[in-house]
């Protein structure tokens, strides 16, 4: 892998650019950091908490400025959704969705940047691979999704109790009367409930890491348009506008879709937590 | 794109984050939305509140003024059926002083009539005495012939 991408070419690019820059702690290739998508998460988390707490502590209940408006604004939004939404009273669930909504929009809005700018200023300063968005990176997406998968369970348990909790998974979606019926619906409710319990993580997962991923590989694509070209070839110049325009095009189409792909993580979360609690 | 350890990290920064923005950012923030809706919600009231009470005050006003306007006129009424009276009793009091000083005008000539025709009727008899003893040619006594001359008198004045 590594020799073909240093072969150059369109296809070296294009894996160029989709590798990591790692770090390994331990022996099997599970064990390694992705450094760059680590690192832009916190440094746009650090961005988003420093704005965030900075208005909340200036925060007043005179004319507010326009930052404390457009904050509030979000902080209004959330919590109506979350009290429409979720039946119980809680005081994390909104701040939480708030979060996924913040970062999962401010991470996929690294795509914006054009495509080769990070990552060529950090080649030149010697580093050799750089991804900037990182919910184009699984392991950024599973892990949000894995940590709302235990919240789904953690709020189940909470409201609902361990017995009953456990009671569900052989109780629901079916129901039978009698014992010998109940007995033999729990193994089809057991099968259907796992099912249910693990799709929720990965759809939640796999749908945030497509969109951003397939987004920042047309890119890529776009940006392949003049790979490698000189002012000296005439097709540059054919090739050059149209790659600004579909770049243009492009750009615009996914200001809709990172913004849709964060309100979704973050109102199916919502939708999933408010599930969690519910009888069934 | 494989999965990896940067997972857990990743997982790991994300709760935090979103522990910090409910204990740290979220209280502030709701608590200042919900004390502008409070001040919005009071300052609607307030001026709902001004709005009647303006209206009261407009209302009261005009009755004030109705009232003073009736009163003024019940005054200017007053005053003129005074003045009318004043008038009127003025009338009366130079009509009886009139008819007063007619009367005593009157009391006055027949008075003055009275004694004159009295004065006329003695200067008469004393002037027909004086004829009379002329006549005779000798004193008439006049106290004896008192009963006489009056009867005299009173036939020249009766006649």
């Amino acid at each position: 892998m590594a020799a073909e991408g240093d072969a150059g070419g369109m296809t070296g690019y294009i894996k160029h650019h989709l590798e990591h820059l790692k770090v390994s702690v331990g022996d099997s290739p599970f064990m390694t950091l992705n450094i760059d998508s680590i690192f832009f998460k916190l440094l746009l988390a650090g961005l988003f908490l420093f704005f965030f707490i900075r208005v909340a502590r200036r925060a007043t209940a005179g004319v507010p400025g326009k930052l404390q408006c457009a904050i509030e604004m979000m902080v209004e939004g959330v919590d109506g959704i979350v009290k429409d939404t979720f039946p119980a009273k809680t005081k994390f669930i909104a701040p939480l969705a708030l979060t996924i909504f913040a970062l999962v929009f401010l991470m996929n809005f690294m795509d914006m940047i054009p495509v080769d700018l990070l990552p060529a200023t950090a080649h030149a300063a010697g580093i050799p691979y750089l991804r900037v968005v990182s919910t184009a990176d699984l392991s950024t997406t599973v892990g949000m999704a894995l940590c709302v998968f235990v919240l789904i369970q953690y709020y189940a348990i909470k409201h609902k109790g361990v017995g009953k909790f456990v009671g569900e998974f052989f109780t629901a979606p079916f129901h039978a009367h009698g014992v010998i019926g109940k007995i033999m619906v729990a193994p089809a409710n057991l099968l259907l409930r796992l099912i249910e319990e693990l799709v929720r993580p990965l759809s939640l997962s796999l749908r945030l890491f497509g969109n951003m991923y397939a987004g920042e590989l047309i890119f890529i694509l776009i940006a392949c348009m003049t790979l490698g070209a000189g002012f000296a070839s005439g097709i540059t110049w054919v090739m050059a506008p149209l790659q600004w325009f579909a770049g243009f095009l492009w750009t615009v189409f996914h200001i809709l879709v990172i913004t849709l792909q964060a309100f979704i993580f973050m109102t199916l979360t919502i939708v999933y937590l408010s599930m969690a609690v519910q009888e069934h | 794109m494989s999965i990896t350890v940067t997972l857990i990290v990743q997982g790991l920064a994300f709760l935090a984050v979103a522990w910090l923005v409910m204990r740290f950012g979220w209280p502030e923030i709701m608590a200042a939305i919900e004390a502008r809706q409070k001040q919005i919600a009071d300052g609607l009231a307030a001026a709902d509140k001004g709005q009647k009470e303006l209206g009261e005050a407009t209302s009261r006003a005009e009755t004030i003024v109705r009232e003073a306007r009736e009163r003024a006129k019940l005054v200017e009424d007053q005053a003129a059926r005074r003045a009318n009276e004043a008038v009127e009793a003025a009338k009366r009091t130079a009509q009886a002083e009139g008819a007063r000083i007619v009367i005593a005008a009157r009391e006055e000539v027949a008075t003055e009539t009275g004694r004159a025709r009295e004065q006329l009727r003695k200067d008469f008899g004393t002037m027909v005495v004086s004829g009379a003893s002329r006549l005779l040619e000798r004193e008439v006594d006049a106290k004896a012939h008192t009963q006489l001359i009056d009867k005299l008198a009173d036939e020249i004045a009766r006649g």
